[in-house]
C-alpha cells in the first residue's frame, strides 16, 4: 500500500480542510478508507484502483462536509457558511432591507421623542413604550426575512399590540414609592424592566420561523442572543468614540453638542438594535470566532467570583442581611451568569460529547450561583416576613424562584453529564425546555403584577 | 434494484443500532454488516455513516471509545447504551406496523389478482 500513502496523505488534508469536519473525524474517515484500501486490495485490485474506488465509495466531500458540520452544530447557520446546493441557503438579503428596518426604529423613536419633547421633559410614557418603539422594527425584519405566512405575521403582531394596550391603557398611578425611571410607581417601574425583556421572546417567534417547538432553534436563538449583544456593545463603542470625536470637532465652531447628541443619540440606540441582528445573520463566521474565546474568557472569571462570593457571605454570615440594593445587585448578577451558562452552551463545540474542563467551570459557576440564590430567596422570604409584599419584592422573588428550579436542574444535569450517567443534550434540553418559563414571567410581571398591587 | 434515498436514509438509523445491538462495533465493520444483510443493496455513502454515528452519540443512543487492537490502528469503538436499546425498540415497532401495513394491503391485492384471473 506504499504507493497510495501520498495519495491518502492528500485526501486526509482535502477533507480536513472541509468546514465542520474536525481532527478526530478525519482520523476515523481515514481508517475507514484504509480498512476498505486493504480489501480492495485482498479482492486483487491495485492500489491505486483500490485508492480510488475507496475515495470513491466515501463519497463527495462536500456533502459529507455538510453533514457533519449539520451534525456538528445540528443548526442552520451553518449551513449559510457552506456552499450548500440542494439546501437553498438563506439569503441575507442584502444591506437595504436591514437598513430600512434600521431607519425605521430610529425614526420612530425620534418621534416619539419629539412628542413628549424629550429631555427637556421626561414623561413615563415614553419610558414605559420605549421597547414598542423598537423591537416591532426588528421582529418586522426577521418574519420578512423568514418570509413567513399571514398567520404568522399576525402571531408576530399580536402580543406588541397586547402590550401596547397593557402599558397604555393600564391606570398608571402615582405611588408613594421612591422614584425610578422617572416615576414613583414601582409597577411602572417594573414594567419598564419587563417589557423588553417579554418583548425580546416575542422576537424569538419570527427568527425561530414561526415556530416555537423545536428545541434545536430555541438555541439558535441564545446563541443569536449572545451574539447580538456583542456585536451591539461594539457599535456602541464605535458609536461613543464616534459621538466624542465629533463633539470634539464641533465644539468649537460653536455648535451646541447636546442637542445633537439629543438626535442622534436615541436614533443611533434604536437603529443599531436592527443593525447589529442583521450582522449575527449576516456575519456569522465573525462572532463565531470571537464568542467561543469570549465566553472561555469570562466563564472561569465569572465562577471564581460567584464561589469566593457564595463563600464570603456564606461563611461571613452576611447572608441574613441582605438589603435591597445587595439583593438587585446580586439578582442582575445570577442573571448574567444565567446568560453567560446559557450562551457558553450554545458556542459549545457539539463535536466533543465528552466534559470537559470548561464543562467542569461551568458547573462551579451554576452551583455557586444556586447557594447565592439561595441564600437571597431566604433573606428576601425573611423581609417579605417582616414587612409584606410588595411589586418589588414579589418581582424579585418570582424572578429568585425561577433562577432556583432552573439553576438546580442544570446543576443536576451537568452533574450527571460530568460524571458520565447523562449526555450534554439532556442538559441542552433542560435548558431550552426551560425558556417559556422566563418569558412567562417577565410578562407576569408586566401584565399580572400592576393591577394585584393596584399600579402602586 | 434501486432502493430510494429517502427509504435509506429512515433506515439508516434503525440498521445501525440493531447492527450495535449485537455488540460493539466500529464504523467500517458497521458499513460491511449492511452491506452483507443487504446483499448489497442498500447503497450507503461511507463517510455519510460517521455523521449518523456522531448524531446517536449526542443523543446519548451510542458510547464511544478510542481503542488501539495489537495489530493495527487506532480506532473508535461505538457501544449501545440502554437509551439506545429502549430507541432501538421504539423503532423495530415503528417499522414492523409499516412493514405489517403494506404486507397485508400487499396480501389482500394478490389474492384479488389471483381470484380475477381464476374468474
Amino acid at each position: 500500500m506504499e504507493s497510495v500513502e501520498p495519495q491518502i496523505a492528500e485526501w486526509r488534508a482535502y477533507v480536513a480542510s472541509a468546514a465542520g469536519v474536525n481532527g478526530h473525524d478525519v482520523d476515523e474517515l481515514e481508517d475507514h478508507l484504509r480498512n476498505q484500501i486493504a480489501e480492495l486490495n485482498a479482492v486483487g485490485l491495485a492500489p491505486d484502483e483500490a485508492f480510488l474506488v475507496a475515495v470513491k465509495r466515501m463519497g463527495d466531500v462536500d456533502a459529507l462536509s455538510r453533514e457533519f458540520a449539520r451534525e456538528h452544530s445540528g443548526r442552520l447557520w451553518k449551513q449559510l457558511v457552506l456552499s450548500g446546493d440542494d439546501e437553498p441557503a438563506r439569503a441575507s438579503g442584502g444591506w437595504l432591507t436591514p437598513l430600512a428596518f434600521a431607519a425605521g426604529a430610529a425614526v420612530a423613536v425620534q418621534v416619539a421623542r419629539l412628542a413628549a419633547s424629550f429631555p427637556d421633559e421626561e414623561p413615563t410614557w415614553l419610558a414605559r413604550n420605549a421597547t414598542l418603539f423598537v423591537l416591532p422594527f426588528l421582529a418586522a425584519y426577521f418574519a420578512r426575512q423568514r418570509q413567513l405566512d399571514t398567520r404568522q405575521w399576525v402571531l408576530t403582531g399580536t402580543p406588541f399590540v397586547l402590550a401596547a394596550l397593557v402599558v397604555n391603557l393600564y391606570p398608571w398611578g402615582g405611588g408613594s414609592s421612591t422614584e425610578a425611571f422617572g416615576t414613583d410607581s414601582d409597577t411602572e417601574a417594573l414594567v419598564i424592566l419587563g417589557l423588553p425583556v417579554a418583548l425580546w421572546f416575542v422576537v424569538a417567534f419570527p427568527y425561530m420561523d414561526g415556530t416555537v417547538r423545536s428545541h434545536e432553534r430555541r438555541m439558535d436563538f441564545v446563541r443569536f442572543t449572545g451574539e447580538w449583544f456583542i456585536y451591539y456593545v461594539l457599535i456602541a463603542l464605535g458609536g461613543g468614540v464616534l459621538m466624542g470625536l465629533t463633539a470634539a470637532i464641533l465644539e468649537p465652531a460653536g455648535i451646541d453638542v447636546d442637542r445633537v447628541a439629543e438626535w442622534v443619540l436615541p436614533s443611533g440606540a434604536a437603529g443599531a438594535v436592527v443593525v447589529a441582528a442583521w450582522l449575527v445573520e449576516s456575519k456569522q463566521r465573525v462572532v463565531e470566532n470571537m464568542a467561543p474565546v469570549l465566553t472561555m474568557l469570562f466563564t472561569p472569571l465569572f465562577a471564581v467570583m460567584l464561589a469566593c462570593a457564595a463563600v464570603v457571605y456564606a461563611v461571613t454570615g452576611l447572608g441574613g442581611a441582605f438589603d435591597r440594593e445587595l439583593v438587585g445587585v446580586l439578582d442582575a448578577l445570577l442573571v448574567v451568569v444565567l446568560g453567560l451558562v446559557l450562551y457558553g452552551m450554545s458556542a459549545r463545540d457539539p463535536s466533543t460529547s465528552e466534559p470537559g474542563w470548561m464543562d467542569g467551570i461551568q458547573l462551579v459557576a451554576v452551583v455557586s450561583a444556586l447557594v447565592l440564590d439561595l441564600m437571597v430567596l431566604g433573606a428576601m422570604v425573611a423581609r417579605i416576613g417582616d414587612l409584606g409584599f410588595t411589586p418589588n419584592r414579589t418581582a424579585a422573588l418570582g424572578l429568585n424562584l425561577v433562577l432556583l428550579v432552573n439553576l438546580a436542574g442544570a446543576a443536576w444535569l451537568a452533574a450527571r453529564f460530568l460524571r458520565r450517567r447523562g449526555t450534554f443534550h439532556q442538559l441542552e434540553r433542560w435548558q431550552t425546555s426551560y425558556l417559556p418559563v422566563f418569558a412567562l414571567w417577565a410578562a407576569a410581571v408586566v401584565v399580572v403584577l400592576p393591577p394585584l398591587f393596584g399600579f402602586d | 434494484m434501486h432502493i430510494d434515498k429517502d427509504l435509506v436514509a429512515a433506515s439508516a438509523t434503525p440498521l445501525v443500532l440493531a447492527i450495535l445491538a449485537e455488540g460493539e462495533s466500529y464504523g467500517y465493520a458497521i458499513l460491511k454488516r449492511v452491506r452483507a444483510l443487504s446483499g448489497g443493496e442498500l447503497e450507503w455513502t461511507d463517510g455519510m455513516l460517521y455523521p449518523l454515528l456522531h448524531r446517536l452519540r449526542r443523543l446519548g443512543y451510542v458510547t464511544t471509545e478510542w481503542r488501539t487492537p495489537p495489530e493495527g490502528r487506532r480506532r473508535q469503538y461505538y457501544m449501545l447504551t440502554d437509551d439506545g436499546r429502549a430507541a432501538l425498540a421504539d423503532q423495530r415497532r415503528q417499522w414492523e406496523t409499516v412493514s405489517r401495513a403494506l404486507n397485508d394491503i400487499w396480501r389482500d391485492q394478490g389474492r384479488l389478482l389471483t381470484a380475477a384471473s381464476e374468474a
